[in-house]
């Protein structure tokens, strides 16, 4: 059953065709990676799902409804959650309270003035018990601005993890960051988001972790997609072969 | 709040209150200056160090506060504090609603240039409306007319400044504490950790739903209530309110309070205001050129201490502490 459906879903900037007439689906539970060369448009079109950017023409269906002009908390209501190529996190709040802040918006509760967030105890315990999935439980005091990179990636998939979306969008997560780091984020990040549920479309360039980890792969070049098809289809893929990875299958 | 910062604060606040006792009625005069300040400071900070945004025009509100006080004891011959606090929150509140809603759109030096000018008319409608407003001459609240808790106290007589002082300044220290618990409360609050997630990263904090705008618009509103309240408690110690009150250079000491004792820490902003007023106070009797001592003290601060006075103590104390537990290590 599909979850999220574009149609005909097009960005450009000047002469430059960003996303390009696109009609994308994802559908309930899925592992979905998103990937194509830098310029393909994969940032573009998350960042149009999510309301970062508002698409030229097309529509935009969550479900049956239309969000193509719902604003981002319309959006994030109706079950979209995101993270960004950059890490970006409240770096002068500690680890907790950047997962906590995030509980706190989704219970609608961040409109409490005369009330000390700490205090807040099933908040609190639900924020300890994700940063424990993480694997950030011995770091909830610290300030954000002080975790390693690999901490900081975690941390920020864990921060749109807890607004407990229906449709989370992960943009590289483990850019900028070592191979090892690499299989423990996307080990941590796949077993949570699996276990809570949650489908998934996560924007990455490591191949290996792309056929690792994804139920199915969707690769752009150029603003439209090239393929789309489980792993082991997009490996044996020609036009994939030539345009993304550089080499004849 | 630790066991330890309580015992902190529970010292200070006996310390405070055995000022009249100890020191004398001058120096509690200017500790009363100082904690109406420290009020002022409490507010702005919430915008600065908590939400991001830097006010240059929050002598509006002091201004406000202070002009209410005096409008109500001229025209409608009120002469309770109750009553004054009542009418200038009120019209504070509404002011900074007002303001809030032009300002709170824009971020950084945008935000800071439209509440300096909104405050220059402010001081302008007060200069240009001075059949109401008595102009430079100003308006006087002479504290002789003044009730406190609901006529309870008042102050007749020839030796009245004395027993007013002392009075006052505990009036003004239980609602200094009041507001200080208050104001911890808000930071510490969601809607608090909301402000501050805002400051650090608006465009992540928009990613979790949070309508940066309204957010903002509120952290102004609390903002402008503090400092008019500020402004409420200033004017009888003061007994005259002039547009000087409203004029930009007191929206640049609010900013200096802040500065000197740290923004990026609570009670930063509290500090600043107290040693700003005993600076003002003594560099005038000292010297005529006043306004340079504190210009000089301005420009040291931000080379050599930026995080303030207090930022800097914490930074050493946790310097001292580190080094200790590498030492016991």
């Amino acid at each position: 059953m599909s979850l999220l459906r574009t149609e005909n879903l097009k960005k450009h900037f000047g002469e430059t065709r960003a996303v390009d007439g696109v009609d994308f689906t994802v559908n309930e539970g899925e592992f979905l990676s998103l990937v194509g060369t830098n310029g393909a448009g994969k940032t573009t079109l998350v960042n149009l799902i999510s309301a970062f950017l508002s698409p030229d023409s097309g529509r935009i269906f969550v479900g049956d409804r239309d969000i193509t002009h719902a604003s981002v908390d319309e959006r994030i209501r109706a079950g979209i959650a995101r993270s960004f190529q950059l890490v970006n996190l409240f770096d002068d709040l500690s680890v907790l309270d950047n997962v906590a802040l995030s509980i706190f918006a989704r219970e609608g509760k961040t409109k409490r003035i005369f009330a000390l967030a700490e205090r807040d105890a099933a908040v609190t315990r639900e924020a300890l018990d994700l940063l424990a999935e993480f694997g950030l439980g011995g770091k909830s005091g610290a300030r954000a601005r002080d975790l390693a990179q690999g901490e900081r990636k975690l941390l920020d998939v864990a921060v749109a993890y807890a607004l407990r979306p229906k449709l989370l969008f992960l943009d590289e997560p483990t850019s900028g960051v070592s191979t090892r780091d690499k299989a423990q984020i996307m080990d941590t990040v796949s077993s949570v988001v699996r276990g809570g549920g949650i489908t998934a479309v996560v924007i990455e360039h490591d191949m290996d972790v792309v056929f690792k980890y994804s139920d199915r792969v969707v690769v752009m070049h150029e603003g439209r997609f090239l393929a789309d098809g489980p792993p082991d289809e997009i490996r044996r893929n020609s036009d994939v072969a030539k345009y993304l990875l550089g080499t004849d299958v | 709040m630790s066991r330890r910062a309580a015992a902190l604060v529970a010292g200070v606040v006996i310390v405070l209150a055995l000022v009249p006792v100890v020191l004398g009625t001058y120096q509690t005069q200017l500790l009363t200056y100082g904690l109406t300040l420290a009020i002022a400071a409490l507010g702005f900070n919430l915008l600065l160090g908590y939400t991001g945004l830097l006010s240059f025009g929050h002598s509006a509100f002091l201004g406000t506060g202070a002009y209410t006080v005096a409008l109500m004891m001229r025209y409608l011959g009120v002469s309770s504090l109750e009553l004054f606090i009542l009418g200038g929150v009120v019209s504070s509140a509404a002011l900074a609603a007002l303001l809030g809603v032009v300002c709170v759109r824009h971020t950084r030096i945008f935000f800071a240039i439209l509440t300096l000018a909104l405050s220059q008319v402010l001081w302008t409608l007060a200069y240009k409306f001075f059949w109401i407003t008595g102009g430079t001459d100003g308006l006087r609240v002479p504290f002789s007319q003044l009730t406190l808790l609901g006529g309870l106290i008042n102050f007749p007589g020839a030796d009245a400044f004395a027993r007013f002082i002392t009075y006052y300044y505990y009036y003004v220290l239980v609602l200094f504490c009041v507001c200080t618990a208050l104001m911890w409360l808000i930071v510490n609050s969601p809607f608090g950790k909301t402000l501050q997630a805002i400051r650090d990263n608006e465009t992540r904090a928009r990613f979790l739903g949070v309508r940066i705008w309204r957010y903002r618009w509120l952290a102004f509103l609390v903002s402008g209530i503090f400092t008019g309240l500020a402004g409420i408690l200033w004017v009888p110690l003061n007994g005259l309110v002039t547009p000087d009150v409203l004029y930009w250079p007191q929206s640049g000491k609010i900013v200096f309070f802040a500065v000197l004792g740290g923004f990026r820490n609570f009670a930063g902003p509290i500090v600043g205001a107290v040693i700003f007023n005993y600076l003002e106070v003594y560099a005038v009797a000292v010297t005529q050129y006043w306004q340079i001592t504190l210009g000089v003290i301005l420009i040291v601060l931000v080379t050599f201490l930026p995080a303030g006075i207090v930022g800097t103590a914490e930074r050493l104390r946790a310097r001292l502490k580190k080094k200790r537990a590498e030492q016991f290590s």
